[in-house]
This record gives C-alpha cells, structure tokens and sequence, in this order.
C-alpha cells in the first residue's frame, strides 16, 4: 500500500525523480520552478547524489548532456525563458541520442512575460525549439499525482528510446499542493550497466564509445536521420501515445485541453451536461506523440471542438491536424498569466453548440 | 629489436585532418602520451569542441564527446559527476573557450571542478576561415579585422591563464608552447602534471598551449612559429600561474 503524502507539484517531481533513480541533478534558479531546485539541494547530498547550481541554463543542460552521455539518469528543470536557453543543448541531446529529462514549468512569455502559469511553449516544447528535425518525448500533467507518476514515466521513456522526454507543465500545477501516493524512495542510483554506449572509459574492454551529433557526410546524416524517424520516433508514435477522455462517448461538443486548463474544462463539461448539452473531453496527456487518432474518431460523430489553451493557440493546430479540418475548432483561451474560469469554458461550449446545430 | 619511437596507444590510427604546419598534432600527440605514462587513457573521457579540433574524437584512443560551441567544460562536469573515477578532459581552441564559452570555462575553474582543460591558443579563428578571436593580438589582421585588430573599436586579447588565475578554484595552470623541443618538453611535463594532479583530486588544471595557425595566418610554417616568438609569447609570458601541489604558485616566467 503506497503512502499517501502532501506534496507541492515541483517537489513531487524531484521526489519521483529521486525514485526512478536519478541522482544527479543541474539546474538555474528560476520561478515558478525553483522549489524542484531547492528541493534536489536538500536530497541530493543525502543520498550520495549530484546537485549543481549551474552558472546558466546552457551550462546546466549541457551538464546533463554530459552525465547522460556518461550513462547515468540525469535531470534539469526550469521555466520558459530558461528552456529557451536550454534548446540548444536539447537539440544536441537529440543528435546525440542520449536520454534526459527537461522539466518546464510554464510562465507566461513572450520575453520575460510574468510570472504565472501560461501554456505559450506549447510550440517551443512540442516541435522541438532548437535546431535540426527532431522530437522530444512531452509529457503533461494535469495533477501532483500526474507530477509524480510522469516524472518516473518519462526517465523510463526517456532511457528506453534514448531521447529526450519533457515534462510540460505551468506554474499552476508547479505550485498547488495534493496528496500523493509514492512509491519507496530508496531506488539504487540508475546507472551505465544496462547503457553499453556510455562514456565510462574502455577499461580496456572494448572500443572506445564516441558520442558525437556531427555528421559531416550528407548522405550519412540523412541516413541516421531517416533511421531515427522510421524507427525511434515511429516506436514513440506507435507505443507511447497516452491521452484521458471524459464524457466524450455520445459528445457532440469536445472540448480539448491539457496539464491544469484540463481540470477546469471538466467541470465546464460536467456544467454543460447539466444544461443538455453533449459535452466531452479529451485531455492529451503525451502532446508528443500527438493523440491523433482518438481526435479523429471523434470527429466522426462529433459536431464541434472547443480548444482550451493558456496560449493565443497554439494546440489548436494539432487538433485542427489530427481531424483534418472536418469539424469546426474554436478557441478558449486566457493569457498573461490567467487562467479561465468554468464559466468562461461553459460559455464556449454553449456558443460552439450553438454554431454546430 | 628495441623498439625507439611510436605512436601514442592513446591516439588511433587515423590520420590527422590539420594543415601543414599546425601544432594540433603535436598536442595531441602530448595529451596521449601524458594519458599512456600515467596509465589512465582506459579510464579517460575526452570531450572535443567545436573549431579545427572537431574531429578529435576520431584521434583520441578514448572514450570521446562532442560538444556544442563553448560548452565542453559543461558536459566535461557532467561526465565527471556522472563517473568521479574517470579522467576527463576537455580540448578547445581560444574562440570555444575564451569567446563563446567564457562562462563554462571560468565557472568550472571556480568551481574547481576536476577536469583538465587542454587550451589552444592560436589567436585566430582556424575552422571558419581566419575570424578574430578573443587572443587576436592587437593590430593582427585577420577575416574580421582586416585593417588589424582596432583596439578603440575591437578591444584587447584576453589572457585565459591570468585571469583564471585570479580564482581560488583552480588547481594548476600553465601556459606552454610548442615552438621549439625546449618547449615541447615543457609542454608535455604541465600537461602530464595536469592529468597527475587530475588523478589524485586536486582539482581544475588547465594547460595553455600558444600554438601557430599557419594557414589563417598567412605565413610558412617556419615564419609562423617565428611570428609566434616575436608577436605571441610578449603579450603571452609562459609559465605556471597556479600551483597549488607547490610550495609556493605564481608565474615563474
């Protein structure tokens, strides 16, 4: 029987990162994120492990391109400016085909925006954000449970692809507190055994290991390139797809939406249901691989969808994609730093039903 | 039959991609026989960076990264926080390490991280063509200073070794040349020591070699290592600018 145990969003993110096994962590002070960091600088010693005030997010993403090449479960955490900073380093990591996890808790862009909870990295997260054709694996939350159970699905992922995996989440979830169930938290340290790629040094065993994104042939680039994507990414699209559907059997209105937005379009849904109104949701929980088959079986039977974004839209064009245009999409959205509220959501519902009759 | 002279068992078989003339292969001729005498090239993870020793993964007989521009010394203190037993060191020209990765070089001399930085200083940009670097001398030509390096407008050559030196972190700093056999030597005892005291903990080293760049400078390999003498070693004095296995640090130039 797991314990259940209070727990803030962010620290139940370094909690679980501590049970799946990472033991080295690297970040950069930034809000509303920061308690992950603090909360690695208290763990960390205690059980033989790695937190490292970097002297920036490029250093500190580049620090955990280095313990991953060095076959170890490596982290690093940060807000939007500062992942911004980091796309560099995971476009390497992409190239170099190493497993990291990078935690972005959302604030509100562009530039140094506020402070408070914003969905606008959809884009930056989702399609990449750095240089180069390549995916990240993109987990998003929607709960302190989902903070934790994620945290240790995407170090999994993360490993058994060997990419990238992202938690997507925002300052709403990063700071709310939940009970939460844990597992134990005395996980040995993951480490190189199962990694025979890994910079550990020959030891005179074997060949050295080279990790290396640079590929000045075209031809072999493009070969790894299109090896990555028939397979690697193809395996992500095929295997990793996970999404949550509320109420969406009989829908003729379906709403979408992600991480925090999602909790209050369920009651807007429960609200609409409660007025006649045959409502849905459909919750993305992998925003990479994109759940498009659900969406367009939906679109089958449905009559409309309403996209709930803390974002001037910018999942609306995966939904409009993934249902090929067939059912009108309307946007609800709330930005700067706000969230909307159920009635703001009822509404949408109720004009898209409106439109769809 | 006594076997008189070989390559390093620390560097492959393959042949090296620098010009004529350029000192590259010298140090890392001087790296891998450092790694072999101290018997840690099997425990060794090197990390290239991005300029004309790109490709250095291919030369070192190691377990090699490549990293983005600038940010070896970064993923160098990931690979050592990861595996603290591993020797891991770091090869950059001046504009990886002086110019875009300032940052990652000064906070992992501060931070005394235990890695060795290798530094090529060649006072130009070699991969790109001949660019100004953050060593170019002042009044040097180069692509992007083509009347001469215009102080009032460019500003001055920073001197890595000085001003790391000026941290508490670091544990040993030398600034060498390859020039000449005198030198040479020279070269391959700090960088030894480097990797030494790298195997015993002490800390964050950092050897600067003042090497030529033939081919950006527009001179024979001859007038280069001349120029280098005249030009180069005045506004950077070699010595040892920290020690601390010695009785005592500071230049000894």
């Amino acid at each position: 029987m797991a314990e259940k145990v209070l727990m803030k969003g962010n620290e139940a993110i370094a909690e679980a990162a501590v049970a799946a096994g990472c033991r080295h962590y690297f970040g950069y002070p930034i809000t509303p994120q920061t308690e992950i960091a603090a909360y690695m600088a208290k763990r960390m010693p205690k059980i033989g492990g790695t937190f490292l005030q970097a002297e920036s997010e490029v250093a500190a993403i580049n620090m955990v391109a280095g313990a991953a090449a060095a076959g170890v479960r490596t982290m690093t955490s940060s807000s939007s400016p500062g992942v911004a900073l980091k796309s560099e380093g995971i476009s390497y990591i992409a190239g170099m085909d190493i497993p990291a996890l990078v935690v972005n808790i959302m604030r509100a862009g562009p530039g140094l925006g506020g402070i408070q909870p914003s969905q606008g990295d959809y884009w930056q997260c989702v399609k990449g954000g750095g240089h180069g054709d390549y995916r990240n694996i993109v987990l998003a939350p929607s709960g302190v449970q989902e903070m934790y159970d994620f945290t240790k699905l995407a170090f999994d992922l993360a490993d058994k692809y060997r990419m990238c995996a992202m938690i997507l989440s925002d300052g709403v979830l990063g700071q709310m507190m939940e009970p939460v169930a844990v597992s134990a938290s005395d996980a040995p340290p993951f480490c190189a055994d199962g990694k025979p790629w890994a910079l550990t040094g020959t030891k005179g065993a074997r060949k050295p290991n080279i990790i290396n994104s640079l590929y000045i042939e075209p031809d072999t680039l493009e070969v790894l390139l299109d090896k990555r994507y028939a397979e690697k990414y193809a395996a992500c699209e095929a295997n990793e797809v996970r999404w949550d559907e509320f109420l969406t059997d009989d829908a003729e209105i379906v709403v979408t939406a992600y991480g925090a937005p999602a909790r209050i379009a369920r009651s807007a849904v429960t609200a609409a249901r409660a007025k006649g109104i045959k409502a849905g949701l459909l919750r993305p929980i992998t925003l990479w691989p994109f759940p498009k088959v659900p969406l367009a079986q939906l679109a089958e039977t449905a009559k409309a969808f309403v996209c709930v974004e803390l974002s001037k839209g910018q999942m609306i064009d995966d939904i409009r994609l993934a249902i090929e245009c067939k059912r009108p999409v309307s946007l609800c959205t709330r930005t700067g730093g706000n969230v909307p509220s159920p009635e703001e959501i009822l509404t949408a519902i109720e004009n898209a039903a409106k439109e769809a009759v | 039959m006594a076997v008189v002279f070989e390559k390093p068992k620390g560097l492959t078989d393959a042949p090296l991609h620098y010009c004529p003339g350029c000192t590259h292969g010298i140090v890392h001729r001087l790296v891998a026989e450092a790694l072999d005498s101290l018997g840690i090239t099997e425990k060794a993870v090197g990390v290239a960076p991005v300029g004309c020793a790109v490709f250095a993964y291919n030369y070192f007989n190691c377990d090699m990264a490549q990293a983005a521009h600038g940010r070896a010394p970064a993923v160098a203190t990931g690979i050592k926080r990861a595996n603290p037993a591993n020797i891991v060191f770091t090869y950059q020209g001046d504009g990886d390490l002086a110019a875009i990765g300032t940052a990652e070089t000064v906070h992992a001399a501060a931070r005394g991280e235990n890695i060795t930085i290798i530094f090529i200083n060649n006072a130009i940009y070699g991969m790109t063509g001949g660019q100004m670097a953050p060593t170019t001398l002042p009044e040097q030509v180069t692509q992007t200073s083509p009347y001469g390096r215009d102080v009032t407008v460019a500003g001055y050559p920073v001197r890595v070794s000085e001003l790391l030196a000026t941290l508490d972190g670091p544990a040993y700093i030398e600034r060498v040349s390859v020039d000449s056999v005198k030198n040479v030597r020279k070269a391959a005892a700090a960088i030894r020591k480097a990797f030494q005291y790298q195997s015993e903990g002490k800390g964050f080293s950092l050897i600067e070699v003042v090497s030529t760049c033939p081919t950006n400078w527009g001179m024979n390999p001859v007038k280069a290592l001349a120029w280098l003498r005249e030009h180069m070693l005045p506004y950077y004095p070699l010595g040892v600018y920290r020690d601390k296995g010695a009785a005592q640090g500071g230049a000894d130039a």
